[in-house]
């Protein structure tokens, strides 16, 4: 029952792979770009992600490519922004019913590939420019958006986090750009930055569902017709800066409960050899309800709702999070703070130890069961240059042995504590 | 045991009603790696007055304490529940809504074990007064978190404006004042009332044997002893039809305003075939009226009245439903006055049957979307299956509607006195 690695086929400049599963009712494609992140074109990608899923050459306006969605039986079509360690990734995902589940047995794959490929390859332009109309609507949209999650304050927090902790690195860029950057992007900058997206990322197809594999790849090969890729200069992940002295922010908001969130560094990403025992410390700390910290934090203290970690798993980073009444800021930091101490000392449980791995395969499992899951999980391993099978991972995590995990806790250093006060109870 | 064949879908549920009057669902998934159970009891926070088992009189109970007895049933003499699903490997969870609580797990190995720890505890209460007073400030966390949440106060600000009486106005949670009032001995009461298992529906989805599930969880149930129980006598004041209120306006630490409009059903209260063909009907006409392939989507989008975050929906349970329609907005007046206007433009022209069969294909494939995800189908087959409803007539009751079906409700839910707005603005605006 164990999935297997995807085939992988080059088609020219897109790399296809394929799933064939008979588990969905639906077929899922997804269209992956990834660049390194960087100032200069972090905002117009962000912007461009909207403003191609709003109309092509074929269907001018909005209004005109939601009805041919809605014709194919409400197929999905959305662009989604993202960073993982220094790259940034736009991913169009298109979700077609099968139509064996409907009563109407018109093919829908192929059209929503061929629909796929339109979006991104035949844009609506005039005069070889995007249209200004558009151009100006998606940046109002994507300006609401930044703001919109600046609203939610747990992701504000979170943003602000990442923002000091990684002041000189590309990865304190928001995935969707930067909001006074927007205005500043003409139409033309916006082509201009297409023509390069499109001719040097690098991107990779993906097809799960109840398909022909070699039905798929040959509509993929006509409809994918990306301009030849220009020399793609990977940027190399920036180390992370040598450690240095902790640094403590706090800040205060008219909100009823403070956000108290603390980065840590642990030097390990998905391509290391120790990236095992980072899962199965991050486990034991914070990524399950037995973890310490929900423990300790929330059923022992009684301090917090939520208290947890987790790794950003191309960046080197560790996340603890928790939402907690502004006067206890002390004495929930002592808390997180004993935690990972006791990680480093070992004092943990061989219950705890086995009860993480046990959550950390069932998690991995589910996460297949999901075309979405599939997708992302062996998308990690491409996009970090070391794929690892299902079966691996399993056993990647099974090896893990309790002094790995306390030589982890030691390469794992605290960097910044952010805390956003609320002015409740004061 | 009994048999639901759905062909179109290619999908078959098994089901029995067990001795104690448990009713156990089991879908089979023989692809996926994962079982996910659910659990449910048919007591949300709507039901805040009722008669306790064995008393004589209603009585009233405070707010949020479905909710608090779903945290306490997690706690045990022994220890905390999630640990012995950690041990098993099963990742646990619940929630409580206006009218369930849920209890479930996934897991991808040791399903029986996980199978029997989630009935267990759910039928094993524990409390004890310091236990219970030790749950007020993680309780009281939840409260804050959802207070500091903007679409959480917009949603539950439109509610709040609909209802006179209706105990789905208020909080799910509660306040941190209505907790304060919550005892053992309530809770005792709240669990002796409503957890009985004619009250409640175990569902299984996975790789499982359907008859060996079913006859596992009977096995487990004859173990223990359960008295009959008539059904809970639950009490609503008599609500009036038209909305308590018409507009309200909260003001938060944000930079986009929030606008959402609604309708508050005026009829509710039906069930089975009837129910879900109106809550069908109903999405389908907002969908005509306000899907992104719409003349009016592109107005308000091109106007920069809505953005991606737009969204719309109908809702009906026992005794309540209302429609729900907004998002984020620059303007949230203008949007307001716009949806509004639109409204009554749309029930003045005749309905277009393409426009129709193209939303109905919409709503089509996007169930099956939905029907990919284990979690979608326990926890909506249960929703449905307490209102006598089937999750899996969805597709056929779409394509039975017909305009005329859709013209009855567009003049029957979307009425003027049932219309109220709530706004969230800056703070600091003006």
């Amino acid at each position: 029952m164990s999935i297997q690695t995807p085939a992988a086929k080059e088609l020219g400049p897109v790399t296809l792979h394929t799933v064939d599963t008979m588990k969905y009712k639906t077929n899922t494609m997804v269209l992956k770009f990834k660049a390194p992140l960087s100032e200069q074109s972090v905002t117009k990608r962000a912007l461009l992600a909207y403003v191609l899923q709003r109309a092509t050459e074929f269907s001018p306006t909005a209004k005109d490519l939601r009805r041919r969605l809605n014709d194919l039986y409400g197929a999905s079509l959305s662009a989604q922004l993202s960073k993982k360690g220094d790259h940034h990734f736009i991913s169009f995902k298109m979700e077609v019913a099968n139509e064996k589940y409907l009563s109407d047995s018109t093919p829908l794959l192929e059209k929503a590939l061929r629909l796929l490929a339109e979006v991104v390859l035949r844009p609506k332009l005039t005069e070889g420019q995007f249209d200004e109309d558009i151009v100006a609507k998606e940046k109002r949209t994507l300006k609401q958006r930044i703001q919109s999650m600046r609203d939610d304050k747990m992701r504000y927090a979170n943003t602000r986090l990442i923002e000091e902790m990684c002041k000189s690195e590309p990865y304190r860029l928001h995935a969707y750009g930067q909001e006074n950057k927007i205005d500043g992007i003409s139409a033309g900058d916006l082509v201009t930055y297409y023509r390069e997206m499109i001719s040097s990322d690098k991107i990779d197809l993906f097809i799960v569902g109840d398909i022909d594999e070699q039905k798929v790849e040959a509509i993929a090969r006509e409809a994918f017709d990306f301009p030849e890729q220009n020399q793609n200069v990977a940027q190399e992940t920036v180390s992370a800066p040598q450690f240095k002295e902790e640094q403590v922010i706090i800040e205060e908001e008219d909100i009823e409960q403070g956000k108290l969130n603390l980065g840590y560094r642990t030097y390990t990403t998905y391509a290391d050899n120790d990236y095992y025992p980072l899962l199965v410390f991050n486990g034991i700390l914070g990524g399950f309800p037995h973890s310490k910290l929900f423990i300790n934090v929330r059923e022992k203290a009684s301090l917090a709702y939520y208290a947890s970690s987790r790794i950003e798993t191309h960046k080197g980073l560790l996340l603890v999070f928790s939402g907690i009444q502004s006067s206890n800021y002390e004495k929930a930091v002592t808390i997180i703070k004993e935690q990972t101490e006791k990680m480093r000392l070992g004092d943990f449980s061989e219950e705890e130890f086995q009860q993480t791995k046990a959550m950390l395969k069932n998690q991995i499992l589910e996460t297949i069961d999901n075309p979405r899951g599939i997708i992302e999980f062996f998308y990690n391993g491409i996009s970090s240059g070391c794929e690892r099978s299902v079966d691996e991972w399993i056993a990647g995590v099974d090896g893990v042995s309790r002094d790995d995990v306390t030589q982890m806790a030691e390469k794992v250093k605290l960097d910044t504590t952010y805390f956003l006060k609320g002015k409740e109870g004061s | 045991m009994e048999q639901l064949a759905f062909e179109q879908l290619k999908e078959t549920v098994y089901h029995d009603k067990l001795e104690n009057g448990l009713d156990v669902f089991v879908l089979p998934k023989q692809d996926f790696h994962k079982t996910f159970v659910t659990f449910t009891t048919k007591y949300g926070s709507v039901d805040n007055t009722f008669v306790p088992l064995n008393g004589e009189e209603a009585i009233q109970v405070p707010d949020g304490i479905a909710h608090f007895l779903e945290h306490k049933m997690f706690e045990k003499e022994d220890g905390d529940v999630f640990q012995q699903f950690s041990k098993q490997g099963a990742a646990a969870n619940a929630f409580t809504s206006f009218t369930r609580t849920a209890y479930l797990f996934s897991a991808t190995a040791n399903v029986k074990e996980n199978l029997e720890t989630l009935v267990n505890f759910v039928q094993e209460p524990y409390f004890t007064e310091e236990t219970v007073e030790k749950e007020k400030g993680i309780i009281g966390q939840e409260i804050r978190m959802y207070d500091d949440n903007p679409d959480w106060r917009l949603f539950f600000g439109l509610i709040e404006n609909m209802y006179h009486h209706h105990p789905v106005k208020i909080d799910i949670a509660g306040t941190e004042e209505s907790i304060a009032d919550i005892t053992k001995d309530l809770l005792y009461t709240c669990f002796e009332t409503f957890y009985h298992p004619s009250n409640m529906l175990l569902f299984v989805t996975g790789p499982v044997d359907p008859e060996e599930i079913i006859s596992f969880v009977a096995e487990n149930q004859n173990q223990k002893k359960f008295k009959a129980q008539p059904p809970v006598q639950r009490f609503n004041e008599k609500e009036p039809t038209e909305v308590a209120r018409v507009k309200k306006v909260l003001r938060m630490p944000v930079q986009t305003s929030k606008c959402l409009i609604g309708f508050k059903e005026k009829s509710p209260g039906r069930s089975g075939e009837n129910m879900l063909r109106y809550e069908l009907a109903v999405n389908l006409v907002l969908d005509l009226m306000f899907g992104s392939s719409t003349e009016n989507y592109e107005t308000l989008y091109d106007e920069g009245l809505i953005d991606d975050s737009f969204s719309f929906d109908y809702t009906e349970e026992d005794h309540f439903g209302f429609s729900m329609i907004g998002g984020d907005t620059n303007d949230p007046d203008a949007l307001e006055k716009k949806l509004f206007s639109m409204i009554g433009e749309f029930k003045r022209q005749p309905l277009d049957n393409q426009a129709i069969d193209r939303v109905r294909k919409k709503k089509i494939g996007s169930f099956l979307q939905a029907l990919n995800a284990p979690e979608f189908i326990a926890n909506q087959f249960t929703r449905y299956e307490f209102s006598g409803m089937n999750l899996f007539e969805v597709v056929p009751v779409l394509e039975s509607l017909t305009a005329d079906d859709l013209q009855q409700v567009l003049e029957d839910h979307f009425d003027e006195s049932c219309f109220t707005v709530c706004q969230v603005r800056p703070s600091k605006e003006g």
